[in-house]
């Protein structure tokens, strides 16, 4: 057990975020534009020093409980992005602008990671018609800024039961 | 077909372009002007990407590139020197 | 180059043309600025995503080269048009309106006007907020 623990302590000191490793060694190769062994060993040394050397900006890991769900959540998201496009491209076009009703919603948060309230925010600009705007003072509430909503609550009950929800079964 | 695909693109590109400058001759406000620029740093990232095409060359990848990062955070700091009145502090 | 290839490429390049231009229609044509807010973060995503798909699936069909370093671009803009839109919200909010305008959410108020937790009032906010 003792001996476990001084194993992960040891990796944890010379991998300190394994995912971010794997991502560096994945835009390292996609920024060569070519996969050859060469490419791959350079960005195995750069995945490797560069979080070393920032591991201090990041002392915790993000904690990703259920990788199956955040592929779901992402693909998702992707869905949404194309019809929120295509909504707003056809607000823009076709909407009279006096019809228009943008309201300001405050969306009280479940999540409490900070990494999870980023991606909730994000999720939230990218999706139809929505802009988050602001975070409450202590993190329990979100700020979001509709185009054209004449129901807010159930704009608000949309956003924490598509992301807010599945944010959740990912993170915490 | 993709030449004229490439035409109308162009064009199309250039008259977004022509309309993100009459919002930052209209602005009102320096938020405006500063969303207005944002959104022609992301129009001329696709230019490059099509003029990349059409020139039948990956060489312009790394200016569009440089381009979306450099959009990307000179808006933040424009956006940041509204809200705080300085850039670095 | 077969013809289905260049029909896929074609349409992919006037798909993203046109979102680009709707959005650039859109900041012309809305009101104010949280609206105008709306129509580059949203319609852009897709306009260079259509045409960085354009340039994917040209260089695999007439070239035979499997490029994707394009995706590292529309990556790279999903990542930052919230950051971008989030920093003009907050601007506009301290710029423009008053906290009596907006929704108030229960316990603190929101983080452009109200202090975080822990730093005296009066002071000069600390440097890490934001």
């Amino acid at each position: 057990m003792m001996a476990h623990d001084a194993q992960t302590r040891q990796a944890r000191s010379w991998l300190p975020h394994p995912l971010m490793t794997v991502l560096l060694i994945l835009i390292w190769i996609l920024l060569q534009n070519s996969f050859s062994l060469g490419n791959l060993l350079l960005g195995v040394v750069l995945g490797v020093l560069f979080p070393l050397m920032t591991a201090s900006f990041w002392p915790d890991r993000p904690h990703i409980r259920n990788y199956g769900k955040a592929v779901v959540y992402f693909l998702v998201v992707i869905g949404d992005i194309v019809t929120a496009n295509i909504q707003v491209a056809r607000l823009i076009l076709f909407a009279r602008v006096s019809s228009l009703q943008p309201r300001w919603l405050c969306v009280p948060l479940a999540l409490t990671r900070p990494e999870a309230i980023t991606l909730l925010a994000g999720t939230v600009t990218m999706t139809p018609g929505t802009v988050s705007c602001d975070l409450s003072a202590d993190g329990r509430h979100l700020l979001v800024h509709c185009l054209d909503e004449p129901d807010p609550e159930a704009a608000v009950r949309r956003i924490k039961m598509r992301y807010e929800a599945r944010l959740m079964e990912i993170f915490e | 077909m993709i030449e004229h695909a490439l035409t109308f693109a162009f064009s199309a590109i250039s008259l977004a372009l022509l309309m993100n400058l009459w919002s930052v001759v209209r602005g009102p406000s320096i938020l405006d002007r500063v969303l207005a620029i944002d959104t022609m740093v992301i129009n001329v990232i696709a230019l490059i990407i099509l003029y990349g095409i059409s020139e039948r060359t990956p060489v312009y990848f790394e200016a569009a590139l440089i381009f979306a990062m450099f959009g990307f955070v000179s808006t933040v700091a424009y956006a940041k020197f509204v809200l705080r009145g300085d850039i670095i502090e | 180059m077969s013809i289905l290839a260049e029909a896929i490429v074609s349409a992919l390049i006037i798909i993203g043309a046109v979102f680009l231009l709707v959005g650039s229609w859109g900041m012309i044509r809305m009101p104010e600025l949280m609206t105008r807010l709306h129509a580059p973060t949203k319609a852009t995503t897709l306009g260079v995503g259509g045409t960085l798909l354009a340039s994917i699936a040209y260089f695999l069909a007439a070239e035979g080269v499997f490029s994707i370093h394009e995706l590292l671009i529309s990556m790279f803009l999903f990542l930052s048009a919230p950051i971008t839109a989030h920093f003009l919200a907050k601007a506009y909010m301290h710029s423009r309106l008053k906290a009596g305008e907006l929704p108030r959410p229960d316990g603190k108020g929101w983080s452009t006007y109200d202090k975080p937790a822990g730093v005296e009032s009066g002071e000069a906010p600390p440097r890490d907020t934001l």
